[in-house]
């Protein structure tokens, strides 16, 4: 370790030091304000650090990858993390009314994140996927009310103690086949390893495609996706939603980029059967759902079908386009996405009853910011132009054209015309006159609806500038 | 600029639309109307200002400064996106057509909207404003952008004004679109590619697409991607099922605007791209599309036959006349584009005066069950007397606007496939009896006791003055259709010069 490996590793050690701070404070005085400035400052702080360790990029050991790419990714979700935060603030309070470790299980979940996001190395991997999860356990009972939380935090735990157990065992099975732990050696030697025992790699990775495919909720491993989201806070459903499954997937991507794994074609059919899965049941369960949490649960299982087309498509192409696509459709999904948790957050809270679509009716009318930031999320979730989302899905279509994916294209435009349905209700719900009832949202949350209407808008209709960033990254 | 500037004005002028709804509760239909005046009267001056529009000269279709106008700045130039636009004959007489048909649609939502009245005509301007940007993109990036918006703020007006079904109908006619859009954008984007192989280079300006060279198989699977989404929006036969429902469910002013304009940009997306972009392909095809236009014309007339309700049959006698305009593609020869381009503008008046009437009939009756209404004519004269104009006019009078369109149509398609013509122009008898079954239920007859002491008031000066505006648009477009000929004469030469392969040696070789 050289100063330099510290000046790279600024978000990371910025992070552990909110964490520890944090818990300085605690001990001395409770208070709930102090908690969340503290937090905030630190996520700020983070956000700066990893723009500052652009310009010491480089591989910390072995464990950490520590390049533009991560650290955009970085920075990304260190804005998720802030709306989160700000989300937080009101939406909701447990019993007894402290929430302070409810900031510590963030910060602490936050940090898992950013670990996965830069992880090089299969421990790093399982370190930071571990320490993310089990702060967003605790994260999701974190309301103690009601059975909802809870159930959801259990089913969460027990499956992802199983995910976490079969990514262990293809862990082990790769290392058995190759000796190797990091994912450029298992890129170097998972060719010849493969020509000498190809069940060993096959099983290995496929396992842990198994485990990561779980933590992304694709199909069929989706099944715990709608009572979490629904169980969970709505902030920190929106944390899962978001920052939890991007940085998966980023993980998943440079493990697929940098191992090589795009050279099996087993591999590749199973990851086709997954994406067509998704997309077809993601779509088509979203239909029937009347609660809107749980349907953005369904949407996002047919989004990461979407997003599997470009993982796919490494195969054929280089990486130069797929990484600049999985940029920009990671960036629209996660800004689109919280722009809808953010609605909701304010909209309905925590009460299950208004999280109906019904309970939407006339928002149009009488909170008219919120219902066009929640139309404008609509609309890029289902791929309209001059949304992010559009863009999103033209890099995506591009991608599969270019590979020749046709099966997997028309998949997609099957599952995308099905998808209209379900996010026109929403907007249709929202068009109904109404009585009005009254409610308004703090300005905070007024201003980050605004900001994010106009990052989804401005993704979409002018998305040069964004799109020659990828391309440098 | 000045095509931008003409979306702009439209965009900006729904913003104060709904802005001006805080002055009082007429102000936005003033605003809007005045917006669109605006937008024509400097689309005139622009014009007037260009010496050689008296005369056009035929565009090479593919060299832009050929054209009328002609604009390019870059967009995305990572994947070779730009903001192109450009005006020729065709697309400013639809760039005409939409203004005049916005404005008419203005007046119907006078007194047909009342809740809400400055967001609704924010979105008649914005629609109308998406209209223009299809008929002027010659970006293929940026025509599918505006393809797909101007349907959210026509969803909105069915969504939110609608009649007594409108959830149905709005979610039905965004998600017939919208998929058949989707598949354009996948024709677009391996359009692209397939040029993107060729020559290396990302664009999407149609003028850098025209002559990509692909295999025929290629070329008809992209081919059959535009045709399907434009085929959806005509409508043609067998996708034509959102319609009745979209034109039965919309307000008076959305009716208008759809079976106006919106079905056009299918035709004219048939013109412009589908065929000049594959001509081979496009051409193979020909037949099926040709047989799919005389099934529509035949279907939409029969089903037009059995409707009760005066908005839907209306919509059905569309599916029936868009038919012809779909023939009038696809033979291919000058005759019949001429026919399919006159009925564009022919069709658009007749229909527009027609849902109007429909509209005026709902808002005194609160129906639109023909059953209801009997000797309506007596009550209301002069509404009758329109009535009767613009049903003659939709089932090719001679002397007015659609006769021309029609006869030309079947002229140019008898040299392509007499059978075929002999189907389509039993289209003209069935029109007929469907047309005058509309007049006879509604208007003649004895009066329904039930409207006797209802109070019924004819049109009034603002209706009439309406009505006579697309009156004398009919009357001059079937006595001396000239000078819409000779403005869309040139660029259909240039793209019949473009698809070199004559439709006559396509008919001898398939029986």
């Amino acid at each position: 370790m050289n100063a330099t490996m510290f000046s790279a590793l600024a978000p990371i050690l910025i992070l552990s030091l909110t964490a520890i701070v944090l818990m300085i404070q605690a001990s001395i005085k409770r208070d709930e304000s102090v908690a969340w400035i503290i937090t905030a400052v630190g996520f700020v702080l983070t956000l700066w650090g990893a723009i500052y360790a652009r310009d010491y990029a480089q591989s910390v050991t072995i464990l950490l990858q520590v390049d533009h790419w991560s650290l955009f990714f970085t920075s990304l979700i260190m804005i998720a993390s802030l709306v989160t935060l700000v989300l937080s603030r009101d939406t909701f309070s447990p019993e007894g009314e402290r929430k302070e470790e409810y900031y510590l299980l963030l910060v602490l979940s936050v940090l898992g994140a950013v670990v996965l996001i830069q992880s090089s190395h299969m421990v790093s991997l399982l370190l930071g996927m571990e320490l993310m999860g089990v702060a967003l356990y605790a994260m999701i009972a974190f309301p103690e009310r009601g059975q909802l939380p809870l159930e959801g935090a259990i089913k969460y735990l027990v499956l992802s103690a199983c995910a976490s157990a079969m990514l262990l065992y293809g862990f082990a099975l790769i290392y058995a086949a190759t000796s190797e732990l990091s994912y450029a050696g298992i890129g170097a030697k998972g060719a010849q390893a493969y020509g000498e025992n190809p069940m060993l790699i096959m099983a290995g990775s496929a396992m842990v495609l198994a485990g990561i495919g779980f933590k992304l909720s694709v199909a069929p491993f989706h099944m715990w996706t709608p009572d979490v989201y629904e169980g969970a806070p709505t902030p920190v459903t929106g944390f899962l939603a978001t920052v939890s499954k991007g940085a998966v997937f980023v993980a998943l991507s440079r493990f697929y980029i940098d191992g090589a794994l795009y050279q099996y074609n087993s591999l590749n059919t199973a990851l086709v059967f997954l994406a067509i899965a998704s997309m077809l049941v993601g779509n088509w369960l979203a239909l029937r759902q009347e609660n809107i949490k749980r349907l953005l649960a369904y949407s996002s299982i047919a989004h990461f079908g979407y997003l599997l087309v470009v993982l796919i498509a490494l195969t054929y192409l280089d990486t130069g386009l797929v990484s600049q696509s999985i940029t920009f459709y990671l960036a629209a999904y996660m800004v689109t996405t919280l722009a809808a948790f953010t609605v909701v957050s304010t909209v309905a809270g925590e009460d299950t009853a208004k999280q109906d679509i019904s309970a939407f009716e006339g928002l149009f009318w009488h909170r008219p910011l919120e219902a066009s930031a929640l139309t404008v999320a609509m609309l890029s979730l289902a791929g309209i132009p001059l949304t992010a989302g559009f863009m999103a899905k033209f890099f995506v279509i591009t991608v599969g054209i270019q590979s020749g994916l046709w099966g997997l294209l028309a998949a997609l435009v099957i599952g995308s015309a099905v998808a209209i349905y379900y996010y026109l209700r929403v907007i249709f719900a929202m068009s109904k006159s109404t009585e009005s009832t009254g409610e308004s949202a703090s300005h905070l949350e007024k201003l980050l609806a605004l900001v994010l209407i106009a990052a989804i808008l401005v993704l979409g209709s002018w998305p040069q500038p964004f799109i020659a960033y990828a391309g440098l990254l | 600029m000045v095509m931008i500037n003409l979306i702009v004005i439209l965009l900006v002028g729904g913003l104060l639309a709904i802005l001006s709804e805080r002055i009082s509760d007429t102000m936005p239909r003033k605003v809007a109307m005045a917006v669109v005046l605006v937008d024509v009267l400097y689309l005139l001056i622009c014009l007037s200002g260009m010496p050689d529009i008296i005369h056009l000269q035929a565009p090479v279709a593919n060299d832009p400064s050929s054209w009328l106008m002609h604009f390019k700045a870059d967009w995305i130039p990572a994947f070779g996106i730009s903001i192109e636009l450009a005006l020729d004959g065709i697309s400013l007489l639809m760039v005409l057509l939409t203004l005049v048909l916005g404005a008419i649609a203005i007046s119907a939502s006078w007194t047909d909207i009342v809740a809400r009245k400055g967001f609704f005509e924010a979105n008649l301007l914005w629609s109308l404003a998406g209209v223009l940007g299809v008929f002027m993109s010659l970006d293929l990036m940026l025509f599918f952008l505006f393809w797909e918006v101007m349907l959210i703020p026509m969803y909105f007006m069915i969504a939110i004004w609608g009649h007594e079904n409108r959830g149905y109908a709005a979610m039905k006619f965004f998600i017939f679109t919208q998929a058949s859009g989707l598949l354009m954008l996948m024709s677009i984007l391996a359009l692209v590619a397939v040029n993107h192989g060729a020559t290396g280079v990302w664009t999407f300006s149609y003028f850098d697409l025209l002559n990509t060279q692909m295999a025929e198989q290629t070329a008809h699977w992209i081919m059959l991607g535009f045709f399907i989404a434009f085929v959806v929006k005509l409508p043609g036969f067998p996708f034509h099922t959102w319609l009745p429902d979209a034109h039965t469910q919309a307000p008076t002013a959305g009716s208008v605007i759809l079976a106006g304009i919106l079905l056009k940009t299918g035709a004219y997306g048939l013109i412009r791209f589908a065929v000049p972009l594959f001509p081979e392909a496009a051409l193979n095809f020909s037949y099926p599309a040709m047989w799919l236009g005389a099934a529509g014309v035949v279907y939409g007339a029969v089903l037009a036959f059995g409707q009760t309700d005066f908005k839907r049959l209306i919509a059905y006698s569309s599916v029936s006349h868009m038919g012809f305009v779909l023939l009038g593609i696809y033979a291919w020869n000058e005759l019949a584009l001429q026919g399919a381009v006159m009925q564009m503008v022919a069709h658009g008046f007749s229909t527009a005066a027609l849902f109007m009437i429909a509209g005026s009939l709902q808002e005194r009756l609160h129906t639109r069950d023909m059953r209801e209404m009997s000797g309506l004519w007596q009550q209301m004269p002069r509404m009758g007397a329109v009535a009767m104009f613009f049903i003659v006019a939709s089932l090719g009078l001679p002397g007015l606007g659609n006769f021309v369109a029609e006869f030309l149509v079947l002229l140019g398609l008898f040299q392509v496939n007499v059978l075929i013509t002999v189907i389509a122009a039993s289209g003209l008898i069935t029109g007929a009896a469907y047309s005058l079954l509309l007049m006879q239920r509604s208007f003649h007859g004895k009066v329904n006791k039930k409207w006797a002491d209802y109070g019924l008031s004819d049109f009034g000066p603002r209706e009439m003055s309406t009505m006579a505006v697309m009156m004398i648009a009919l009357i001059l477009l079937g006595v001396y259709p000239q000078p819409v000929l000779d403005v869309a004469q040139p660029v259909l030469q240039s793209l019949l010069d473009l698809t070199t392969i004559p439709t006559l040696a396509v008919a001898e070789a398939t029986p």
